[in-house]
């Protein structure tokens, strides 16, 4: 089957994609290997919320119009954001096709599915940055008879025998887990490396509201200081709650949780834990703190001071005086290790020549390099927001305008092979 | 990074250095480093160490001449003192990492380094060493680092480039991370 583009991937980042792509008349499908907003009903936890508040989850034709803009969706509120999403724009979704090989094919690609082959000239990669959880090599050493569990694969404490929990990784998810484990009567042990510390609240307002307002979301990756750097920073240690609290290390040691350095090795059936512990904890509330001081500063060339709450800074991350640098892991201390240690993307079906030495995508904002080919939601793909919801709206009208210009072009080289397209100006 | 005009000199290439992150992003090969010392007993505790040769960028490098120290222990361990103890150097080595981090980064950052003293203590039980309790290990119980650094930077900024200079130290990374070692006899 012939069409102009194909889209892998129903999740938000495809669905603005289709949205952008309707409004020009571009012919498009969009292949879901399962359901529209897959991974958030069948690889997240339950009591899982956005990290962003509802206002914010604007789409290219959508904002929000309910009654709680503060708070912040549950599982079923988000899938029912995306449904509902798909259905006013009528995306043109095939749910249950997987992709099983994407491969360069005469003037475009060539996109086979158990049921059907599609070629198309262009080709949107919609699949997010989050297909496989990123376990370590040194969780071979595990002794066997821990139970492992990733963050994906965590749905609630029901999952996890009582005693002793080892979570591993402190960004989002391993601080919300370590929390959630603690607070059901576990003994959690939090293996913390480098992370990224954020209050819920600044000054009265989201922090999320601060960095949109301040344009820290917009950064764009063509002015990052080390693009490289920014790309891998780990998610903020935020969650979404009720009561819109604050999930930081100082809280979770209030909580009773034992905060240890990175797991570093396993060694005769030991855990080692670095002994870097105060460097990670220094780095992130340094780099908090240059984040309260962009907002500050904001806030005062903005009018603000007078409206919102005086700046503040909260108190440092508490460390151990002592931080415990090993557990012999056969003494039964720990019965469950939680691997919460971030995720990578599944390009295992992609055959086109498009994947650096370490597996990644090369692209530029977003434009992959192979013609007519596009890649959407990945961390600071164009800008510092295009991982979130919030990110898709403004990466997608910026793609789907070079990806208009690129069709324009073949359309009058009479379908040369190599077009050059480029951006006639950013957009802000 | 665009090259600067700035009057900020700690005597570090920074450019060099970022041209070299660049061209070992590329070919990975020539990041493989393997750098190497000689050490050779005299008497006693006594032994001097010599340091001359490394392998890196893809061949055989050679320092500019022959490096050597010596390492004893102190009379009250009944030696003669002959040299700073080993684990003196160790102390040493990590102030000379920290310290060379924390003039790159300054430069990178465009800080103007004073002047930048670490003062580097380990504590340690010596019944470990000793074998007078097995309970006890042999290593340093903690580190403690602290810097002193005059800079044209704001009390934030230099701690910051103390914790990133942590954050790209080899010998920070070596001590407070397990590394796998192997000792053997021809």
């Amino acid at each position: 089957m012939r069409v102009t583009t194909v889209i892998i991937g129903a999740g938000h980042a495809g669905l603005a994609v289709s949205h952008c792509l309707s409004a020009r008349s571009i012919d498009h499908v969009l292949l879901e290997r399962g359901e529209i907003a897959n991974s958030w009903k069948r690889e997240r936890w339950d009591s899982l919320r956005l990290l962003t508040p509802n206002w914010m989850s604007r789409l290219p034709g959508y904002t929000y119009q309910g009654a709680d803009p503060d708070g912040y969706r549950n599982m079923p509120e988000t899938i029912g954001l995306l449904e509902g999403y798909a259905s006013t724009i009528s995306a043109p979704v095939r749910t249950q096709t997987p992709v099983t090989s994407v491969r360069a094919f005469d003037d475009g690609y060539r996109v086979t599915t158990p049921h059907e082959v599609w070629e198309c000239r262009t080709l949107v990669l919609a699949t997010g940055a989050c297909n496989i959880p990123r376990i370590p090599a040194l969780a071979e050493a595990i002794p066997a008879g821990i139970h492992m569990l990733t963050a994906m694969e965590y749905r609630n404490p029901g999952q996890v025998e009582p005693g002793g929990v080892l979570v591993v990784g402190g960004s989002a998810s391993g601080t919300q887990i370590a929390e959630e484990l603690q607070l059901a009567g576990r003994s959690v042990t939090l293996a913390l490396g480098e992370h990224i510390r954020a209050p819920r609240l600044y000054r009265g307002r989201d922090i999320k509201w601060w960095m949109d307002a301040a344009g820290v979301l917009n950064d764009p990756y063509d002015e990052a200081d080390d693009l490289e750097r920014a790309r891998h920073v780990p998610s903020l240690q935020l969650a979404g709650s009720t009561d819109r609290r604050t999930v930081d290390i100082n809280r979770l040691t209030g909580l009773g949780v034992r905060i240890v350095g990175k797991l570093a090795g396993i060694a005769d059936h030991r855990a080692q834990f670095s002994g870097s512990l105060r460097n990670v904890c220094a780095l992130s509330d340094l780099k908090m703190n240059r984040l309260l001081d962009r907002i500050d500063q904001w806030a005062t060339e903005h009018g603000l001071d007078a409206e919102v709450e005086p700046p503040h800074r909260f108190e440092p991350t508490r460390v151990p005086d002592d931080p415990l640098l090993g557990i012999d892991l056969r003494r039964g201390e720990i019965r469950t290790v939680v691997w919460a240690t971030g995720y990578r993307p599944d390009y295992s079906w992609l055959e086109a020549p498009v994947l650096d030495r370490k597996g990644r995508i090369r692209h530029e904002g977003g434009i992959v390099d192979s013609p007519g080919m596009y890649v959407m939601g990945l961390p600071f793909l164009r800008r510092r927001k295009s991982s979130l919801i919030d990110g898709a709206a403004d990466d997608a009208r910026d793609l789907s305008e070079h990806l208009a210009r690129f069709l324009d072009h073949r359309a009058t080289q009479n379908g040369g092979a190599s077009s050059e397209v480029t951006f006639q100006g950013r957009e802000t | 990074m665009s090259p600067t005009q700035s009057p900020v000199d700690n005597g570090v290439n920074v450019e060099a250095l970022l041209g070299a992150r660049t061209a070992l992003t590329e070919t990975p090969e020539g990041a493989k480093f393997t750098w190497r010392a000689k050490t050779e007993w005299l008497n006693g505790t006594h032994s001097r160490s010599t340091v001359e040769d490394f392998f890196g960028l893809g061949e055989e490098q050679r320092h500019k001449r022959i490096f050597t120290f010596e390492c004893d222990h102190p009379e009250i361990f009944a030696s003669e003192d002959h040299g700073a103890t080993p684990v003196e150097m160790l102390l040493a080595a990590l102030g000379h990492c920290l310290t060379a981090g924390v003039a790159a980064v300054a430069q990178n950052r465009e800080i103007q380094l004073e002047s930048v003293t670490a003062t580097i203590e380990g504590g340690m039980d010596i019944r470990g060493i000793l074998g007078a309790d097995t309970d006890v290990r042999n290593g340093f119980h903690g580190i403690k680092v602290t810097y002193d650094i005059k800079a044209d930077a704001t009390p934030d900024e230099i701690k910051a480039l103390v914790a990133q200079s942590q954050k790209r130290s080899a010998v920070f990374d070596a001590i407070t991370n397990p590394t796998n070692v192997t000792v053997e006899v021809r």
